[in-house]
């Protein structure tokens, strides 16, 4: 979808931006206080459920700057701002050199994080502790059996069943596949699988499509474990894993923890940053970071404006409906990096 | 379509042709009664649009093949035109796209799928043309028809929601009865989920027994009352009359119909995708995960980029090509059947 199709369809790409510009133009009510029009929006399905709160709250807000997003995906997201089809765009993942968006041309802006659970279903073991070896040994499919003697030694003095392990996983491709698999494949020496939005499960593994679909797939496998964003495991009631962290403590996938994660990590200049394995005693080391990114250079001042009205909202009042849908606000520091950023990429 | 053209040639045996013949004997007639060279430029127009519009879906097939070759040329070019079709490892993050995995994913589920569904299709058929009351047939026929149009999402929904829990334990039960049976223990081995070719197969069975129900009734019905009653004649019982007059009569058909539903089979996306299990592992294990061609596309499109996306439309390639293979070869099927009968019959 990406340069090729760019070479073939470049006019028609040139008319769609042109026609995308003039309707979001369109609404416009002569600027200053009042900012109004319509903004389309599309990206990562992962912080679709925050996005969508936020919008619907925001239209309580300023009812004339009217708001789409579709949740269609990191990869098709990024190729549509490439295109000029969306106003700004949803991503997990940082921008690929193959995607179709020109190197400064964008600027991330970090909206909100949440935790990757690792769900299970094992009738009878309500508490259990995985360390990061054992979690990478499990999911590459080198520890089969529940009653394997790594598992055992990670939870002293709990009985585990002697049951086929099945792992679960996104069959499509998927951000969340892709940050699980870095935090493996940076956190852990005995990952092998690599990582990315699809990798080479083994053979023990069942995918399912979405979130929805991996939470329904541990739900009705007795012994499988998978990864699943922490809306749909407490959506699906799935019973997760404490996972060891950078600091060697177990932690359960919560809000509190992801922030303490967030705390713990390393932001880049351009304010993409890795949360994954972050230090901190409380810190979840499993979490998904998600940006928005904005173009520095609007062709329309309106919707230039509109994009730096809802990201300054959406980074101030907008964080407080993070943990009603169970994603995690940024902290203080990241935010206000962000706020600035927003500053200095859209000028009034 | 094959099936259409065999009703065409039955059709044409139980007095067709004579219409066929009055109509285009009236054709001239009526444009001699119009008489001027309107009504002829008239018909040259008819004509040109006609041919027109029968070549466009020639050209779109071919540009449709034109452009995804194209388009899957990089990634074919990196692994070479057998390691595409032929290899076993699809690992996209390692820019390793063998396709046979989804290819033998097709196939097997394809295969489940009319293994179940013939017969039932040919017995609901039959059923309905020769032992249904005339008034309970009008509502078998409703019920069948209206089951071809559920949407196949819905068929999927239904499996990976209903079916894949209930039936998962069946599997175990069924994997643990053979365990001990050489040969069927690999064919039906562990079943640690209900999403696998098996559940796959039996959705897929459900959403092609309509079509082949329907075709198969119409051929049933194009079997010529005399050679049916010749059959009584003889003393035939009802099975001996449908065995020696009907089924011979109708084996193009048969075939012509199975492969359609074959066609919707191997090209059936997001209902598989749901029920497969997305894994891309081959097994021999009917009850283990595995992936199609159709799903796979499906399910990574949507994050897919550079060499993947070309992958990606390299197997929508291999599925065009091996959907035109089956068709040509179920041609192939039917006009042997044909020759075969009237060899018989002369």
């Amino acid at each position: 979808m990406k340069s090729n199709r760019r070479a073939i369809f470049g006019t028609i790409t040139a008319g769609a931006l042109a026609f995308g510009l003039a309707a979001c133009g369109g609404g416009d009510s002569g600027g200053g206080e009042g900012i109004s029009g319509e903004l389309t929006a599309s990206g990562a399905s992962f912080p679709d459920a925050f996005y969508a709160a936020a919008i619907d709250a925001y239209a309580e807000v300023n009812p004339d700057l009217v708001l789409t997003y579709n949740a269609v995906g990191s990869g098709t997201g990024k190729s549509e701002f490439g295109e000029g089809i969306n106003d700004f765009a949803g991503t997990d993942s940082p921008v690929g050199d193959d995607e179709g968006i020109e190197p400064g041309s964008y600027q991330y802006i970090p909206t909100v994080a949440a935790p990757i659970t690792v769900s299970y279903n094992l009738p009878g073991v309500e508490e259990l502790q995985l360390g990061q070896e054992t979690l990478a040994q499990i999911f590459q499919g080198d520890i089969t059996s529940w009653n394997d003697a790594a598992i055992a030694a990670d939870n002293e003095g709990a009985e585990l069943p002697d049951i086929d392990i099945t792992i679960a996983h996104r069959s499509d491709g998927s951000g969340t596949t892709s940050n699980f698999t870095t935090f493996l494949d940076e956190a852990t020496d005995s990952w092998t699988l690599g990582s990315g939005d699809t990798v080479e499960w083994p053979a023990n593994a069942v995918g399912g499509e979405k979130n929805t679909g991996v939470a329904q797939a541990i739900q009705d496998t007795e012994g499988a474990i998978g990864y699943v964003d922490l809306a749909d495991a407490n959506a699906s009631g799935l019973v997760t894993a404490s996972i060891e962290n950078a600091d060697g403590n177990f932690t359960q996938p919560t809000l509190e923890g992801t922030t303490a994660g967030l705390e713990g990590a390393v932001v880049n200049d351009d304010l993409s940053y890795n949360p994954l394995n972050a230090t901190g005693p409380d810190a979840y080391p499993i979490t998904a970071p998600t940006y928005l990114i904005i173009r520095t250079d609007y062709e329309d001042a309106d919707v230039a404006a509109g994009v730096k009205e809802f990201l300054t909202w959406l980074l101030t009042d907008g964080q407080e409906l993070a943990a009603e849908n169970d994603f995690a606000p940024l902290p203080d520091g990241l935010r206000q990096r962000a706020l600035e950023a927003l500053d200095e990429t859209i000028t009034d | 379509m094959r099936a259409g053209g065999v009703f065409g040639r039955s059709t044409t045996e139980t007095g067709v042709t004579i219409l066929t013949a009055t109509a285009s004997s009236r054709a001239p007639d009526d444009l001699d009664l119009g008489g001027d060279s309107r009504a002829r430029a008239t018909d040259r127009g008819f004509r040109g649009l006609v041919t027109f519009a029968g070549l466009t879906v020639l050209i779109v097939l071919g540009l449709i093949l034109i452009t995804t070759t194209l388009r899957a040329l990089p990634a074919v070019r990196e692994e070479g035109v057998i390691g595409f079709v032929a290899g076993t490892r699809w690992a996209p993050n390692d820019d390793v796209f063998g396709t046979f995995v989804m290819l033998h994913g097709t196939l097997v589920t394809s295969l489940i799928g009319m293994v179940i569904a013939v017969p039932v299709s040919i017995g609901i058929a039959l059923f309905v043309a020769e032992v249904a009351h005339r008034r309970a047939r009008k509502y078998i026929v409703t019920v069948i028809d209206l089951l071809a149009t559920v949407p196949s999402v819905v068929f999927g929904l239904v499996g990976v929601l209903v079916v894949v829990p209930a039936i998962t334990p069946a599997y175990q039960w069924f994997a643990d009865s053979v365990a001990s049976v050489p040969g069927l223990n690999a064919v039906f081995g562990t079943a640690n989920t209900g999403r696998n070719y098996f559940t796959a197969g039996l959705v897929l069975a459900v959403m092609i027994i309509p079509i082949i129900t329907s075709i198969s009734r119409e051929v049933f019905a194009t079997v010529p009352e005399a050679d049916k009653q010749a059959a009584y004649a003889l003393g035939a019982t009802r099975w001996e009359m449908i065995k020696g007059a009907m089924l011979p009569h109708s084996f193009g058909g048969l075939v012509g119909a199975s492969m359609l539903g074959l066609g919707r089979a191997m090209g059936e996306t997001i209902a598989v995708a749901l029920v497969v299990g997305g894994s891309f592992h081959i097994s021999a294990n009917l009850f283990a995960p595995g992936n199609t061609m159709a799903a796979a596309i499906a399910q990574q499109w949507g994050e897919s980029s550079g060499l993947h996306t070309d992958a990606l439309v390299g197997i929508g390639v291999i599925l065009f090509a091996i959907t035109v293979l089956i068709n040509f070869l179920a041609r192939w099927v039917v006009r042997r059947a044909e020759i075969q009968m009237k060899g018989a019959r002369s």
